[in-house]
């Protein structure tokens, strides 16, 4: 038996720890969640039916199962609150991801282009702020943004507003906020692309005559589209179910879906609608992630 | 011959403009933090006022002790199961429930905080768990481990398998060989682990939010509260100091990989 295999088997027995604790701590609590989803709204503490009684035995858990009901599905789909939200916070997420790979790819491709010492110097400059407190960073804007904040009095004192601009509370600061946060997850893979890219291909298609923007769109962009694929997804899942930028930045004239599952769950105590709402969001969310496999695939077929 | 600049001015002004955009909002927090007005768009000059303010507001000193130690706590307990995973998914080769495992690993690195927060919370809620230090920690733990066994399996799938192949043709066992050979040269990786482990929990609100119980806020749900009633000074304080101890953390953490990388050159001609 080779020694790789010797080393396997230990190797394997190292998952029991991790599989115990992602069981009981991931899978279980899920199962809680699809559970009460499927639950009536009670006047209790906690506000829910009770879940399964194991002691009682195999009559109340027949019981149990007949008590469930999709009515808290059917609540979502029927009341506009929840359609809006789901729109809302996928139409956000698309604007906010098209910004980020707008703004992060040309900050990725001069990293990318740097001499090599100084790469490194860049690349710790865009992993740093990541490692600073994230509430911390959107509090930073509410500062720079709030009605006499630092950014009207500079447009104040450049004559180019004639009146305090309206920041906070609206779309425009909750995108700023967004962006704000999320560009390191869409720099980081595109840079890890483009380093890899080989500038002679690049310098090939301009000697025989292509101008900048051919060389860009026809050697460039497609040879990035892995890191582009990587970079989307990294900000698109999040940014769909993002509650604490749009809860302080974008105010609550309309809500995304992960402020108004916070809002159901903590202030109209409806933790079934909350879980349903929940497990739809799940499954919204698995949409985007099976069409990446799926792509991830083709590309490697294709690369055969 | 007309040649592509490797870097054109259109690529510097970006890349100079994108580092502002990131650090500017920072500094210029840092810089407030130290206004001697209460109105925290009005500048009064320099002063080191709303520090004091902090360190006399006990529910503050009391959140702050009361992350750290749920960070320090949850860092460490999922560095050790993170690692642990990382090493059965890239050196366990197939076995029962490998894809189950891993898709238990990797899921929570995109689903949304909100609903993480609210599947532990039912969780505690049926076990008639107490909410507050335990719950919060093994909340933070199982989000973090996550990132853990992601950083740990990326080194270890990069390393030179037959250095650990060929400790066991010399005579180890397979434990002894990890411990020996496997364990010095993933410990940068491990270090990294934790301190992103460290980092994701002090950061992190949603979570705590759902799995804390009365009187065991941790501070980033005390700045929260703060925050939602509007813009005070004592925040920027508060924020500076949370900002410096992590600076002060990634420091210590390149120092010792710097000492630890020097060593190993000068152990290199043995």
């Amino acid at each position: 038996m080779s020694a790789r295999r010797i080393f396997a088997r230990p190797a394997r027995l190292a998952a029991i720890a991790p599989y115990v604790w992602m069981v009981l701590f991931f899978l279980v609590p899920f199962g809680f969640v699809l559970k009460i989803s499927l639950s009536q709204t009670a006047i209790a503490q906690p506000p829910y039916e009770p879940v399964f009684d194991l002691m009682a035995g195999w009559g109340a858990l027949k019981t149990a199962f007949a008590a469930l009901s999709i009515d808290n599905f059917r609540l979502l789909v029927s009341d506009d609150i929840y359609v809006f939200a789901y729109v809302r916070s996928l139409i956000v997420a698309v604007t906010a991801t098209a910004l980020l790979l707008l703004i992060g790819y040309p900050i990725a491709y001069g990293m990318a282009r740097l001499p090599t010492r100084w790469q490194a110097v860049a690349m710790v400059l865009v992993i740093v702020p990541f490692w600073t407190s994230f509430l911390i960073r959107i509090y930073a804007w509410i500062n720079i943004l709030q009605h006499d904040g630092l950014l009207n009095q500079i447009l104040l004192a450049l004559h180019l507003v004639s009146q305090p601009v309206v920041w906070l509370s609206t779309d425009s600061a909750m995108y700023i906020g967004i962006v704000y946060s999320y560009l390191p997850f869409m720099i980081l893979p595109l840079y890890a692309t483009l380093a890899k890219m080989e500038p002679a291909l690049e310098e090939a298609a301009s000697d025989l005559g292509a101008p900048r923007w051919q060389v860009f769109w026809l050697v460039t962009f497609p040879l990035s589209l892995p890191g582009v694929g990587a970079g989307v997804l990294l900000c698109f899942i999040p940014i769909v179910g993002e509650f604490v930028i749009p809860d302080l930045l974008a105010g609550s004239n309309a809500l995304m879906i992960g402020q108004t599952l916070w809002l159901e769950f903590f202030t109209n105590k409806d933790w079934p609608v909350a879980s349903a709402a929940a497990i739809v969001l799940l499954l919204v969310l698995l949409v985007p992630l099976l069409l990446y496999e799926r792509l991830q695939k083709r590309q490697l077929e294709q690369g055969r | 011959m007309r040649k592509v600049s490797r870097l054109s001015r259109f690529n510097v002004a970006s890349l100079a403009l994108g580092l502002a955009f990131l650090y500017l909002p920072i500094l210029i927090l840092v810089v407030y933090s130290f206004n001697a007005s209460r109105l925290v768009t009005v500048w009064g000059g320099w002063s080191l006022r709303w520090y004091h303010e902090f360190f006399n507001d006990r529910a503050m000193i009391e959140a702050a002790w009361m992350s750290l130690r749920v960070a320090v706590s949850s860092a460490t307990i999922a560095t050790l199961i993170g690692t642990l995973a990382a090493l059965a998914l890239s050196r366990g080769e197939r076995f029962r429930g490998r894809t189950l495992f891993s898709g238990m690993l990797y899921a929570p690195l995109v689903m949304p905080e909100v609903i993480t927060g609210l599947s532990l919370l039912l969780l505690f809620v049926a076990l008639n768990a107490e909410r507050g230090f335990w719950t919060v920690t093994i909340a933070h733990t199982t989000l973090t481990m996550c990132f853990v066994a992601v950083v740990v399996q990326s080194r270890l799938g990069s390393l030179d398998r037959s250095l650990e192949e060929a400790a066991m043709d010399l005579g180890c066992d397979p434990v002894r060989a990890f411990v020996a050979v496997t364990l010095p040269l993933i410990a940068p990786a491990i270090v990294a682990g934790w301190m992103l482990a460290f980092t994701l929990s002090l950061d992190d609100l949603v979570i705590a939010s759902f799995t804390t119980g009365p009187g065991s806020a941790t501070l980033p749900i005390r700045i929260y509260s703060e925050v939602r009633l509007g813009v005070k000074p004592e925040i920027n304080a508060i924020c500076t100091l949370v900002i410096a101890l992590i600076a002060v953390v990634i420091v210590i953490a390149s120092l010792a990989s710097k000492l630890s990388s020097s060593q190993g050159e000068s152990a290199a001609p043995l």
